[in-house]
């Protein structure tokens, strides 16, 4: 992984410094609440519900065992014990004190870690894919693009106080793991005809209260050029975006109203007419960070490992390694997913004490590092088949091997209104609903690949848009109720989902997926996933049944 | 009341004669300040007066309208309407880089201590604090990066390149 030299580490102390001497000039009354706000926002720090939330960074997704060690140090010093992963591949805190903010930041850099720009209207942690690097479906490993974009991105000195937040994902592989279409910027690595490596770029994808797909704006960008024209694009938002209306803030709806073929086009003659080369990328400095990422030393003699024995003898060990481990382009290793969404827990929580051991498991397992998923698990990406019998032991009786990976239950959920100020509706006791409405594993496999997304109000930081099954919390009178859409995608054919109907009362979420559940098994032909069912047949027959008999509110 | 003025290499300067004028007001002698509008009406005669001229641009005023008068201009200020705006940063790097402007950029408006950094390395070389700001904390906010990644008014190099060379 990218290592800091001491200029990095530099800018990440002085950063510290900087926001110590911030929180202590509002602690003494020296800055306004009003004028702390994007201050403290750009540093991931939240005035929730309960407690400021703070949200730390996890440059696309990839930790090394001793940063694990550190957020779990947090966890335990600081907080509550616990950590919530975010599919943006970040780590939040729910109860940090303000005035120890800048002790956590400081205790980070220790481990080269931040929580530099993971909110505010700035550009945001650069995410990625889970599988970079080892994935059989790459064509070149995204993470040193994502380094660069990060280095680029930090403290940018014109594009710091943008009319809202901007995202950015990068993705290598054929299959889009990262949601690059409702990024701001989605980057999807591609080769032209000669050869020569570059980028396809979208533009204009979000979710939040007015969700879109972006659109290409470029086929084909060169590598060399990432920089200058991702400052082509920005300049164009900052300049040109709207900063009236915060819901109309977004460059997707700059895009929508120009249109694409405008908008590429003042791209295009923003870049055309850039003052210099400086940040054109030499083929040097690629390598340099691309050294950072180089695979790590695998066994060869590890193609020789079986696991046909273990497998046969075991079904639950068959089961978790069908379901919670991912083919690895070497042969004779795994990716294993760490899952944090077996049932009663919140999805995508872990205790300091989990992170410790699966810290432990990395090193000693996984060459030190992990990553954090989209999903919200998180993945040791680099294990010998040799050793997945005695990893799965270990991550089982630590209630990590729930074997529910791509299933329904292995959901992307908010911390909705447990914790969040803008939370409309719980979040988690409806995860914990569904989780336990659908233990039947078996019949969960039956049900093949399933994305269930759970948001707890509008801005929709649980992707419900994007889910097979989209939920979306909603305040009715005071009444959490439920609106429910399905047929929405994050993938490669990215779709928003259409909503059913009226939404449904808390207590029925459950029940209502589990009619649609019944219309999917009725209609599906074989092969097809509950999305491609979806695509063909419309929502008519889900919507028939899930209202039959189910009371609901006008 | 407008507070401190200060120069990005880091001192406080005396206050001068930039006073905003308003489009109705009687020119006085020496420097003036005018908006966009009293410019592009008033461009030949403020031209031929001996003092200085400088145009305070809003937000929403793009620096293309003024960019074939810059030879003319002392000084362009950029206003801030509130410490969020972030138009006001590329208009700085627009007239430094695309059109070679080296009259004073200044901002005014609501310009505070935590914006002293990003201000300095986008163009600007003079900064009119609020009111209620203080200068030593500016002053000191102008040093708080002693590393940049990207390139910017103080350095013509992103950091890799720099490496490089280091």
């Amino acid at each position: 992984m990218y290592r800091y030299d001491s200029q990095d580490q530099r800018v990440v102390d002085e950063r510290v410094a900087q926001f110590r001497d911030q929180t202590r000039r509002f602690l003494a009354g020296q800055l306004s609440e009003e004028e702390f706000r994007p201050l403290r926002l750009r540093n991931g720090l939240y005035i929730q519900r309960h407690a400021p939330m703070l949200r730390v960074a996890i440059p696309y997704g990839l930790l090394a065992a001793r940063q694990l060690r550190m957020l779990a140090h947090i966890a335990r010093t600081y907080d509550r014990d616990y950590g919530h992963f975010t599919t943006r591949q970040n780590i939040q805190y729910n109860w940090p004190a303000l005035e120890r903010v800048p002790d956590i930041l400081a205790d980070l850099a220790t481990v080269q870690m931040h929580a530099i720009q993971t909110s505010g209207n700035c550009i945001r942690n650069v995410t990625s894919d889970q599988l970079a690097g080892i994935s059989p479906d790459e064509l070149a490993d995204p993470r040193p693009y994502c380094e660069i974009i990060r280095q680029w991105s930090t403290f940018h000195p014109e594009f710091s106080y943008l009319p809202r937040k901007f995202k950015i994902a990068v993705t290598g592989a054929q299959r889009d793991r990262t949601a690059a279409q409702i990024h701001d910027i989605g980057l999807q690595i591609v080769d032209n005809a000669a050869g020569e490596r570059g980028f396809r770029v979208y533009v204009g994808g979000g979710l939040g209260r007015t969700p879109m797909i972006g659109e290409v704006i470029r086929e084909f960008l060169p590598e060399a050029d990432l920089l200058t024209y991702l400052e082509a694009i920005l300049r164009i938002y900052n300049r040109n975006g709207r900063r009236d209306n915060i819901h109309k803030a977004r460059i997707k709806i700059l895009l929508k109203a120009w249109g694409r073929a405008a908008f590429a086009e003042a791209v295009e003659a923003e870049w055309a007419r850039r003052d210099s080369d400086a940040l054109r990328l030499p083929a040097d400095e690629v390598a340099r960070v691309a050294a950072h990422f180089a695979l790590p030393a695998y066994a060869p003699e590890a193609v020789a490992d079986r696991l046909d024995p273990a497998l046969e003898s075991d079904p639950d060990f068959a089961r978790w390694y069908a379901r919670n481990t991912l083919p690895h382009k070497v042969p004779g290793y795994r990716a294993v997913h760490v899952g944090l969404k077996s049932p009663g827990r919140p999805p995508g929580d872990a205790t300091a004490g989990e992170m410790d051991l699966i810290a432990d498991l990395a090193e000693r397992y996984s060459f030190g590092e992990l990553r954090v998923t989209h999903h919200q698990n998180l993945l040791l990406a680099d294990v010998r088949l040799a050793d997945l019998p005695a990893l799965w032991q270990t991550l089982r009786a630590h209630d990590l091997a729930y074997p529910n990976v791509g299933t329904l239950t292995d959901m992307i959920a908010c911390p909705g209104l447990d914790f969040c100020a803008l939370a409309n509706a719980g979040s988690i006791d409806v995860a914990h609903q569904i989780q336990s409405r659908f233990e039947d594993l078996d019949y969960l496999y039956d049900l093949g690949e399933l994305r269930l997304n759970l948001s707890g109000c509008m801005n929709a930081c649980g992707h419900h848009h994007v889910g097979h099954i989209g939920i979306l919390g909603v305040d009715k009178k005071g009444e959490e109720w439920y609106q429910i859409q399905i047929g929405g995608s994050s993938e490669n054919s990215a779709s928003l989902g259409k909503v059913l109907g009226p939404s449904v009362p808390k207590e029925q979420v459950a029940e209502v997926i589990a009619r649609l559940l019944t219309v999917y098994l009725e209609l599906r032909e074989e092969g097809e996933r509950f999305l491609d069912t979806c695509r063909r047949v419309g929502i008519e027959p889900f919507r028939e049944r899930v209202y039959a008999e189910l009371e609901v509110a006008a | 009341m407008s507070g401190a003025l200060l120069h990005v290499e880091g001192r406080v300067l005396d206050a001068d004669g930039w006073g905003r004028i308003a489009d109705d007001a009687v020119l006085p002698e020496g420097p003036v300040l005018v908006s966009r509008v009293r410019w592009q009406a008033m461009r030949e005669a403020l031209i031929a007066r001996a003092a200085p001229v400088g145009v305070l641009l809003l937000p929403d005023e793009p620096v293309e309208e003024i960019a074939a008068d810059l030879p003319h201009l002392a000084c362009v200020a950029l206003h801030f309407p509130g410490p969020g705006e972030g138009r006001p940063y590329s208009a700085a790097r627009l007239l430094r880089g695309r059109y070679d402007y080296r009259g004073e950029i200044r901002a005014v408006g609501e310009v505070l201590i935590d914006q002293v950094h990003f201000l300095k390395r986008s163009g600007f070389d003079v900064l009119a604090l609020r009111a209620d700001q203080d200068v030593p904390a500016a002053l000191a906010a102008l040093r708080t990066f002693s590393v940049h990644y990207q390139p910017g008014a103080d350095e013509a190099l992103p950091l890799y390149r720099r490496r490089a060379a280091s």
